[in-house]
């Protein structure tokens, strides 16, 4: 077929682009699954003024403004207040048992996008008696993104949905406590802001964050080959204290992974983990 | 030597339960390549039509999971609130990216990644639905040289979705391969899937 010509040449051509990228800025695409992130670069090119990856590439590697357009596109930001109820749930029920056993509980969310994760989770906290004794560090890889995070900004056409989502999740007020309606928007409240830090974190490159009772991770490594999901897992599990959780994706598992048997499901399906007391190296 | 194909996709949105358990149902137990399903589903469904599925004939049906790989005669059923998507060596990826024409899974999003990982070895099946999700996908599987099955519009509970692909097609100025009933879909897929001699050689 003529086409497939051109695709094997776009193929190379991404391949080329993500190694440019990692050695001009230090992201590190060239590990993701490639399926989706194809996906993404194309539907970016298409509504480029570009041609090709290669026209393109001159200038993504000299103009870091169009390259901050093209990791906006990219990266995926996709989340919503209190996604997967049924997690939530679960979390108010079988690990905040646990957690209001500590004097005070670290909490590292990686991979939080527009924060609504990071959010969700401090309501929860907050509704089971643990405001003011807990710290969330929320990153990301994209700086732009965290700035909305620590706005705190939601549309208010969504509200409707959230508040479907919050009652599922167990929740014990009413949703419209926690915002106050502006306009088009919804402004979360200034006191769940307080216990969060939002930080920039590339998983591809940088360190551990030390003695987490609980690390978040959901929906993000299912973007990531194998190499780099092993390399995140290893530094949630340096990051994590004996005890601790680990939250992932409802469609993310430890099976087949070098360290699950250090940890134990808490329940079939909730994918959240608890790490091991004492393991044998 | 085996098959010409290496896997079939299948997209069908409302009317999806009972075409596929008839369509899954009539498919022979040792049907020689994996099928990869995306029926449009709400977010919290759970894994239920799966298990349901499973038990209406003798393939094995599951939700998909990422990095599996497909094995024949197994179907591998969209998660809810996620893409399914093929890597280029054939493995099954998962995406929590916003919803494609309002649909997450995405038909399209299969059937792209699938003629991209695939390409001339793929057959694509679009059945009953009221939308025109799948229709992009199809046009990109001929595109690829795979084979492209669309329902018979008057033969579907919902007649839009197998419009929109045929009409898709003709835009594109390449027909569809197979228009037919539902009940000969099964007989269609297990003749094309025993087609053998490098017709792609």
């Amino acid at each position: 077929m003529s086409n497939h010509d051109d695709d094997e040449i776009r193929n190379v051509e991404i391949r080329l682009l993500l190694e440019g990228i990692h050695q001009v800025y230090g992201y590190d695409f060239r590990d993701y699954a490639e399926a989706s992130i194809r996906r993404r670069l194309t539907h970016w090119l298409v509504e480029s003024p570009f041609d090709s990856f290669s026209a393109a590439q001159a200038r993504l590697l000299r103009e870091r403004a169009l390259f901050e357009s093209l990791l906006a596109g990219i990266t995926v930001n996709v989340t919503e207040m209190f996604r997967d109820p049924s997690f939530f749930k679960a979390v108010r029920e079988q690990v905040v048992p646990f957690l209001r056993t500590y004097p005070f509980v670290k909490i590292w969310h990686a991979g939080c996008a527009t924060g609504e994760e990071a959010y969700s989770m401090a309501i929860l906290l907050h509704e089971e008696g643990l405001a003011g004794r807990f710290r969330m560090y929320a990153t990301d890889i994209n700086e732009a993104v965290l700035q909305r995070a620590a706005e705190g900004v939601l549309s208010i056409g969504e509200m409707q949905r959230y508040t479907r989502n919050y009652q599922k999740s167990g929740g014990k007020a009413s949703f419209a406590d926690y915002y106050t309606a502006r306009y088009d928007r919804a402004i979360l409240a200034a006191e769940l802001r307080r216990d969060i830090v939002f930080a920039p974190h590339n998983l591809a490159v940088d360190a551990e964050f030390g003695e987490m009772n609980m690390v978040l991770c959901r929906n993000v490594m299912i973007y990531f080959k194998t190499a780099l999901k092993e390399r995140c897992l290893h530094l949630f599990d340096a990051s994590l204290l004996p005890g601790g959780f680990l939250c992932l994706g409802l469609k993310e598992s430890l099976e087949r992974r070098k360290l699950g048997e250090r940890y134990a499901e808490l329940q079939l399906g909730t994918r959240i983990y608890r790490k091991r007391y004492s393991h044998v190296e | 030597m085996s098959s010409n194909f290496r896997a079939v996709v299948v997209g069908v949105s409302s009317g999806g339960v009972q075409a596929l358990t008839t369509l899954l149902g009539s498919l022979p137990a040792d049907f020689p390549l994996p099928l990869l399903v995306v029926q449009h589903i709400g977010a919290e469904a759970g894994d239920g039509l799966a298990r349901l599925l499973d038990a209406q004939g003798p393939l094995r049906v599951k939700e998909a999971d990422e990095q599996e790989i497909p094995r024949p005669g197994h179907v591998y059923l969209a998660a809810p609130n996620y893409h399914l998507l093929v890597e280029p060596d054939g493995r099954l990826a998962l995406s929590a990216e916003a919803p494609v024409s309002y649909a997450r899974p995405s038909v399209d999003v299969l059937f792209e990644s699938a003629a991209e990982a695939w390409g001339p070895a793929l057959i694509g099946v679009v059945l009953t639905g009221a939308n025109h999700d799948g229709s992009r996908g199809l046009v990109r599987i001929k595109a690829r040289g795979g084979i492209a099955i669309v329902q018979d519009p008057a033969d579907a509970e919902a007649a839009q979705m197998p419009q929109a692909a045929l009409a898709a097609l003709a835009a594109a100025h390449i027909g569809a391969d197979h228009v037919v009933a539902l009940t000969a879909i099964s007989a269609l897929l297990a003749a094309l899937a025993a087609t053998k001699g490098g017709r792609h050689a």
